[in-house]
């Protein structure tokens, strides 16, 4: 047992650092994807619920299709299908090869992914918020656009709060899929590990305990947050 | 419109729920038996052959077989995990300390951490274990199926539906009213019939709707059986990708994928609207 967390040992001779840079990757990765995820998300709600018949078929077939495809193969059409959009592209005035990084098509696969997702739970939310309130609103001579920004979304974000959440921590696990694509994260860098130390239970089973605990201190965070963001509200009880 | 004539579905309650529902019946059966064509009979095939689609003729064969294989990992990695969950589902709930924290440990596990990875820990892991007993599983008859990808594949994926499946059940009992419980033991119902015949039943109803995203969620997941060598859907697409450089099929198999859940999604519609038809007014 003694040689296997010898193996984690930092430096060059374990394999410590390596897979905390993977942590940092994967990270990384969740954090760039959730502020993207989250505006399109938002974008693509607004489009469902818009009164234009284009707008609204555009919404439902976005999600239609991004919920029901396995999230690798969005990374596979992303990446190599992006990579073979922009060499078209950029061949037509230029002659160098394109490679598209592992980490902005992990951002975009995994962001359109979340988004379709968070755009129905947006779209809940939007139905916890009576009418009266956009109709009071405008009977005070605030904008459509202060509506939403003053009264609608601060209370749409306390109701869409939890399911964000869950997204987040689906998110969190989805960013393993971006190693089949090579990005050096957790999962790659235990990858790496395994292929030169023959220990593969060790060390699969090291790289999922690091996603559970990224998973129970994004709860903790969770937690937090939620906690701040309910401190406004009457509880039942009180 | 006045008279009986009017109102023919009071007489024949059950047609004219059918009747309602018509649409909806006639359109998830149609992409139902289109989806069961498309994977069991060789007419996209035939079309390919007729429209002269090389890329088709060539790969086609192949991403149907793949297909298959993913219909097959699903189908039974669902089953093994349902019947696992149910013990899982009641350690869970056990006044068993060990038993629960056990439980609870299992369910947090294969929920917290990626499929990716615990198939990687099933196939690598587990195979690192095998290897050394080759002679002991060779004389057994087991080394063949200690070698093939598609067995830790469909292990992982049993482990990891168990878990979910296991919260599913626990959930939907949970929701079903304490008094019904104890309206079966003072109808002197012992326990296991009354949780077969009394709470299992209304249980179900409620998890129906969970049991339907958690298979399209391992539809999809499934894909990931590709990465440890499996050809499934994905797999055989990823292969037809790599030796053709042709880019359509990944289409093919977007459009596939998009048809197994919407077919899925649209006979779940269908079969949750038809048990729950005692819940509602009559002929809703």
């Amino acid at each position: 047992m003694g040689h296997l967390f010898s193996l984690l040992a930092w430096g060059p001779d374990g394999w410590g650092d390596e897979i905390a840079s993977g942590v940092l990757v994967t990270v990384g990765l969740a954090f760039a994807t959730l502020p993207f995820g989250l505006l399109l998300g938002f974008l693509v709600a607004l489009a469902k619920r818009s009164d234009i018949w284009l707008l609204n078929a555009f919404g439902n077939l976005y999600t239609t299709i991004f919920r029901g495809l396995p999230e690798l193969l969005t990374l596979f059409i992303v990446y190599y299908g992006g990579q073979i959009l922009l060499q078209k592209l950029i061949g037509l005035f230029f002659d160098v090869q394109v490679e598209i990084n592992s980490f902005l098509a992990g951002m975009i696969a995994l962001g359109v992914v979340f988004s379709a997702y968070s755009s129905e739970v947006f779209l809940g939310a939007f139905q916890g918020i009576s009418r009266g309130q956009a109709e009071a609103s405008r009977a005070l001579g605030l904008s459509r656009w202060l509506t939403l920004r003053l009264v609608i979304v601060p209370q749409l974000l306390r109701l869409s709060l939890p399911g964000l959440c869950n997204l987040w921590l689906v998110l969190l696990k989805d960013t393993a899929l971006v190693s089949v694509i090579g990005l050096p994260d957790t999962l790659r860098m235990t990858n790496i590990a395994v292929g030169v130390t023959k220990e593969p239970f060790f060390f699969y089973l090291i790289c999922c305990l690091i996603f559970l605990v990224l998973a129970v201190l994004s709860s903790i965070v969770i937690g937090f947050i939620e906690s701040r963001v309910e401190r406004g509200q009457r509880r039942s009880n009180a | 419109m006045t008279g009986p004539a009017a109102e023919p579905t009071a007489t024949t309650p059950s047609n004219g729920l059918w009747a309602r529902k018509g649409r909806d019946v006639a359109i998830a059966s149609t992409l139902c038996l289109f989806v069961i064509s498309v994977a069991f009979t060789n007419w996209p095939l035939v079309a390919g052959q007729m429209l002269g689609h090389e890329l088709f003729v060539r790969y086609w064969p192949r991403i149907q077989g793949g297909l298959l294989t993913t219909l097959n990992l699903v189908f039974v990695s669902m089953l093994i995990g349902g019947i696992l969950a149910f013990p899982i589902a009641f350690a869970r709930d056990s006044r068993n300390r060990f038993l629960s924290g056990w439980a609870f440990s299992y369910v947090y596990f294969f929920r917290g951490t990626p499929l990716l990875a615990q198939t990687f820990l099933i196939y690598h892991g587990l195979g690192q274990f095998m290897a050394p007993h080759r002679e002991l599983l060779d004389s057994l008859g087991l080394w063949a199926y200690a070698r093939e990808a598609y067995w830790y594949v469909l292990f992982a994926f049993a482990l990891n539906t168990a878990a979910y499946q296991a919260e599913i059940l626990r959930g939907a009992i949970a929701s079903i009213p304490k008094g019904q419980r104890e309206a079966c033991q003072s109808l002197g119902i012992p326990d296991h019939i009354g949780f077969r015949k009394v709470i299992l039943p209304q249980a179900l109803i409620t998890a129906l709707r969970p049991y339907g995203n958690e298979i399209i969620l391992m539809i999809k997941g499934s894909a990931v059986a590709t990465v440890v060598t499996v050809f499934d859907l994905m797999g055989t697409t990823r292969l037809a990708f790599s030796r053709s450089f042709n880019f359509e099929v990944y289409l093919w198999a977007a459009i596939l994928y998009l048809l197994l859940v919407e077919c899925l999604r649209r006979i779940w519609d269908i079969v949750e609207w038809w048990i729950t038809r005692h819940l509602r007014p009559a002929n809703g």
